[in-house]
C-alpha cells in the first residue's frame, strides 16, 4: 500500500521543518517501547496439520522472501491492467506450481536467491511487512508470494474472502480465483471470489501480494454458501 | 398517502437538480481541518501548518486564526472556559526516536486579538516508537458523557490508538496505556451518542488531488476503548467501517471528520475535500448536516436549489398561499368505460391560469392538501451576498414562476410578499435535522435573540415559533412530486 504515506511523510516533514516551534524546555522522557520482532507475528509451522482459527482465517502459510520491486515508487499505478501484468510475470520456473518446503530456495537470477519460510501467523492476518523486517529484509516496494494447502474431507463449494494491502491475486489449484485491485488497504472480507470447488483431499491456495510504500498484509478465509465461515478443513504446507 | 423515504427523495433531488454543490465561501483553503469550535461568537478551525481559518457566521471564512506549534492535523475542544488544542509536531528529546508525537496546549481564547489569547507550553501526551506499528499523528478529542477525556491518533502505518487525558491538565492520565482501536485508516475522530461511542476514520488515499480516494467511515462501541464494530459486525481492528461520506458533488476525498452540534437535533460535520473541482482541485473546508439512520451517522446531501413542495412533518400538508382553490375543468370521469377508448394526458394547472386572481399585496400562508397547484410550489434559491450560517447561505423562498416571497412580518407572523427585496425578513435558514427532516428559520431574530422557525400551530395553520426538535410541528420536508 500507500503511496500517500510517503506524500504525507514528506508533507509532514516539510511542515515540521518550516513551521514547528519546539517548546523551550525538554522533559524527562521515557521513550522505550517494544521493538517489533518476527516472533510477535509468526511462529514456525508445526508438523501437525493446523485448523483455521475460530473465525475461519487461514494462518499457516509458506511465504517467499520479498521479491524487490524498486520501480514501484507509488501505489497509484495499481490498476487492474498493471496488476494483471505484474501477477503474470514468472520469476522462477515452477512459480505457479511449487508447494515449497520450509527453507527451500529459489533462484531469481545470478545474484538473487530467495528462501521460502513456513509460518503460522499469530494473528488473523499475515503481516508481510513484519515478515520481511523480522528477517532483516526490505519490506516495501516488493512482491510477496504465498502458498498453503487446504485439506477438505469431501468436495465442497466455497468462496474465498480476501483482504490485502495492497493489490493481490489468488489462485486455487492453479485456477485464478480473485484479483484485488487498486491502492488497497487490508479489510476483512473486502473481496469475495466467485464459487470455487475444493476437491476432497489436498487443494493448493496460492497468492501474490504487491506493494509500494507502507504496510503490507493479507487475510483470507473461506465462506460457505450462506456466507458463513467454512472451517471444516485442515491447513498444511505440503 | 405513501411517502417516499429520505434516501429516495435525495436520489430524486440529485437527479432533478444537479446544480453545483453549495460550498463555504471566502478563504476556505485548508488541509486536515480541526473540529470547528465557536469562541466569542466566531467560528474557528485549524489545519496543517501554523494557521487556520475563522468566520463570523460559519459560511464566509477568512485567514487569521492563529495556532502555536505548527505540525500536522490539529484538533480543538472547549473544556470549561478554556480551549485545549492538540497537534503532532516535534518535541525536544524525541528526535529520531519516535514515529510521531502528539502534544497539547491550552488557550483561554481562540481570538488572536483578545488580550487573553496565548498558548501554554506544549505537553507530550502520546508518541509512537520509531519502529512501532503506529504513527502518532492526527489527534482527535472526545469528552465522554462521564467527563472522561479521550484522544485518538494514528495513521495507516499500523494501528489507530486511544489514550485518556486529564481534562484538568490536558496531559496524559497517569498510568494510562494506549489501546489499539482500528487499523488501515487515519484522521480519526470520536463522538458519543445515545450510549454509543463512534469512531470516525478516514479510509482511502490522501494527498493525490482529484484522484484522492479519501472517504469517511465509522464504527461504534459501548466503550471508548472499543471494540468498534461496523454495521455488519466487523471490528475496525480488522478494517471494518460503515460509509459516512465519499466523493461527490464535484469534490473528492472527504476526510478529517469533526462534529459541531448546534442544538438537539441539529448536527453538522466539518471535513476537508482533498480536491474541489470548482476551485482548481484545491483542498477546501466543507460542512454538511449530519443525519442519523438506524443508529449510524450519515452525511446529508447538500441542500440544492430547486422547486419543491414544502411538506409539514406534522400532517403532511403542503405550505401554500391562502388563495382560492381553483378547480380544474372536468370532474369525476366515468370509470366503467370501454378500455379501448383513447387515453389522453391531462395538463396540470398553470400559474397564469390562477395568478390573476391572487391579491396584489401580501398574502397569508397556510398548509393544505398537496394538489401540485401553483400556489403550493415554492422555488428555493440561495442568496449568496446575504451571509449564511454554518454550512450554507441564506435562501429566498418564492412561489415558482413569481417573485412572491415568503416573509416574516414585524409582529412575527408569516406572509408571502409580492416581491423579493432582499430584506432580512425574506431570508431563510434551511437545515436538515438529524432525522432527515428540515427546519426553516428566519434570518431575523426576535426580541429573545433567537431565529424563529416555521411551525405548524394546527394541521392547516403555519406561524413563526420556537424550534423544538421533539415536535413534528417544527419539521418540514422538501419534496419533488
Amino acid at each position: 500500500m500507500l503511496s500517500h504515506l510517503i506524500r504525507r511523510a514528506a508533507f509532514a516533514a516539510l511542515v515540521l521543518s518550516f513551521f514547528a516551534v519546539l517548546p523551550a524546555r525538554a522533559q524527562e522522557l521515557d521513550l522505550s517501547y517494544h521493538q517489533p520482532v518476527l516472533e510477535d507475528y509468526f511462529v514456525p509451522a508445526s508438523a501437525a496439520p493446523a485448523a483455521p482459527d475460530a473465525d475461519g482465517f487461514i494462518r499457516r502459510w509458506s511465504l517467499l522472501e520479498p521479491i524487490a520491486k524498486p520501480e514501484i515508487r507509488t501505489n497509484a499505478i495499481f490498476n487492474d491492467s498493471y496488476l494483471n501484468e505484474e501477477f503474470a510475470k514468472i520469476y522462477f520456473p515452477d512459480q505457479m506450481t511449487i508447494v515449497p518446503k520450509d527453507g527451500q530456495k529459489v533462484k531469481l537470477d545470478k545474484k538473487t536467491k530467495l528462501t521460502w519460510h513456513a509460518y503460522d501467523s499469530k494473528h488473523y492476518n499475515v503481516k508481510l511487512y513484519r515478515f520481511a523486517t523480522g528477517l532483516g529484509l526490505h519490506p516495501t516496494e516488493a512482491l510477496y508470494l504465498a502458498v498453503t494447502v487446504i485439506n477438505v474431507p469431501e468436495d465442497v463449494t466455497v468462496r474465498l474472502a480476501v483482504g490485502s494491502n495492497s493489490g493481490s491475486k489468488w489462485w486455487v489449484n492453479g485456477e485464478e480465483a480473485i484479483l484485488l485491485s487498486g491502492d488497497r488497504r487490508m479489510v476483512m472480507d473486502d473481496c469475495v471470489s466467485r464459487k470455487v470447488t475444493l476437491k476432497a483431499g489436498r487443494n493448493v491456495l496460492r497468492g501474490a501480494v504487491i506493494n509500494g510504500p507502507g504496510m503490507s498484509d493479507f487475510c483470507i478465509r473461506l465462506l460457505d454458501a450462506a456466507g458463513r465461515p467454512y472451517t471444516n478443513f485442515t491447513v498444511t504446507v505440503q | 398517502m405513501k411517502r417516499l423515504d429520505i434516501s429516495l427523495i435525495a436520489i430524486l433531488l440529485t437527479a432533478l437538480f444537479a446544480l453545483p454543490a453549495a460550498a463555504q465561501v471566502g478563504n476556505v483553503y485548508i488541509h486536515d481541518p480541526s473540529t470547528i469550535v465557536k469562541c466569542d461568537g466566531k467560528y474557528y478551525t485549524f489545519g496543517t501548518g501554523s494557521g487556520g481559518l475563522m468566520s463570523d457566521d460559519g459560511w464566509t471564512w477568512r485567514d487569521g486564526a492563529v495556532r502555536t506549534g505548527g505540525g500536522v492535523a490539529p484538533d480543538v475542544i472547549k473544556i470549561g472556559d478554556r480551549y485545549l488544542v492538540s497537534y503532532s509536531a516535534g518535541y525536544p528529546g524525541t528526535e529520531g526516536k519516535t514515529r510521531g508525537v502528539v502534544t497539547t496546549v491550552w488557550t483561554k481564547t481562540l481570538d488572536p486579538e483578545s488580550p487573553d489569547f496565548g498558548y501554554s507550553e506544549p505537553q507530550l501526551v502520546a508518541w509512537a516508537g520509531a519502529d512501532e506499528d503506529c504513527w502518532a499523528i492526527d489527534p482527535a478529542f472526545l469528552m465522554g458523557p462521564d467527563g472522561r477525556l479521550w484522544l485518538s491518533y494514528g495513521t495507516y502505518f499500523g494501528a489507530i490508538r486511544i489514550v485518556e487525558l486529564d481534562p484538568k491538565t490536558g496531559g496524559r492520565m497517569p498510568g494510562n496505556k494506549a489501546v489499539d482501536i482500528a487499523i488501515d485508516c487515519e484522521a480519526t475522530a470520536l463522538m458519543y451518542k445515545d450510549g454509543w461511542y463512534y469512531l470516525l476514520a478516514t479510509h482511502g488515499t490522501c494527498c493525490d488531488g482529484v484522484n484522492s480516494t479519501y472517504n469517511i467511515v465509522c464504527g461504534r462501541s459501548r466503550s471508548a476503548t472499543g471494540p468498534y464494530l461496523d454495521n455488519v459486525g466487523r471490528d475496525m481492528l480488522r478494517g471494518g467501517g460503515r460509509m459516512v461520506l465519499s466523493a461527490g458533488d464535484r469534490a473528492t476525498g472527504p476526510g478529517h471528520f469533526g462534529l459541531f452540534v448546534e442544538e438537539e437535533g441539529v448536527e453538522k460535520m466539518s471535513f476537508h475535500y482533498e480536491a474541489d473541482y470548482n476551485r482548481s482541485g484545491r483542498s477546501v473546508l466543507a460542512v454538511r448536516s449530519l443525519l442519523w439512520k438506524n443508529g449510524w451517522p450519515v452525511a446529508a446531501d447538500p441542500f440544492k436549489e430547486g422547486t419543491y413542495e414544502i411538506e409539514s412533518e406534522r400532517r403532511g400538508y403542503a405550505l401554500e398561499l391562502a388563495v382560492d382553490f381553483i378547480r380544474q375543468q372536468g370532474g369525476m370521469r366515468a370509470f366503467r368505460i370501454n378500455p379501448d377508448d383513447p387515453v389522453v394526458e391531462l395538463e396540470e394547472q398553470k400559474l397564469e391560469e390562477v395568478q390573476g386572481g391572487w391579491p396584489a399585496g401580501a398574502i397569508d400562508v397556510r398548509a393544505g392538501d398537496y394538489m401540485f397547484r401553483p400556489h403550493q410550489k415554492w422555488t428555493v434559491t440561495a442568496v449568496p451576498d446575504k451571509g449564511g450560517y454554518l454550512g450554507a447561505p441564506y435562501y429566498k423562498i418564492t412561489i415558482a414562476g413569481t417573485d412572491r416571497a415568503l416573509a416574516a412580518t414585524e409582529d412575527g407572523e408569516l406572509v408571502a410578499v409580492p416581491a423579493f427585496t432582499g430584506a432580512d425578513e425574506q431570508l431563510w435558514r434551511i437545515e436538515q435535522l438529524t432525522d432527515g427532516t428540515f427546519r426553516i428559520l428566519t434570518k431575523v431574530t426576535c426580541k429573545c435573540g433567537k431565529q424563529k422557525a416555521l411551525v405548524c400551530t394546527g394541521d392547516s395553520t403555519v406561524a413563526l415559533g420556537e424550534f423544538d426538535f421533539s415536535s413534528d410541528n417544527s419539521k418540514w420536508n422538501f419534496r419533488v412530486r
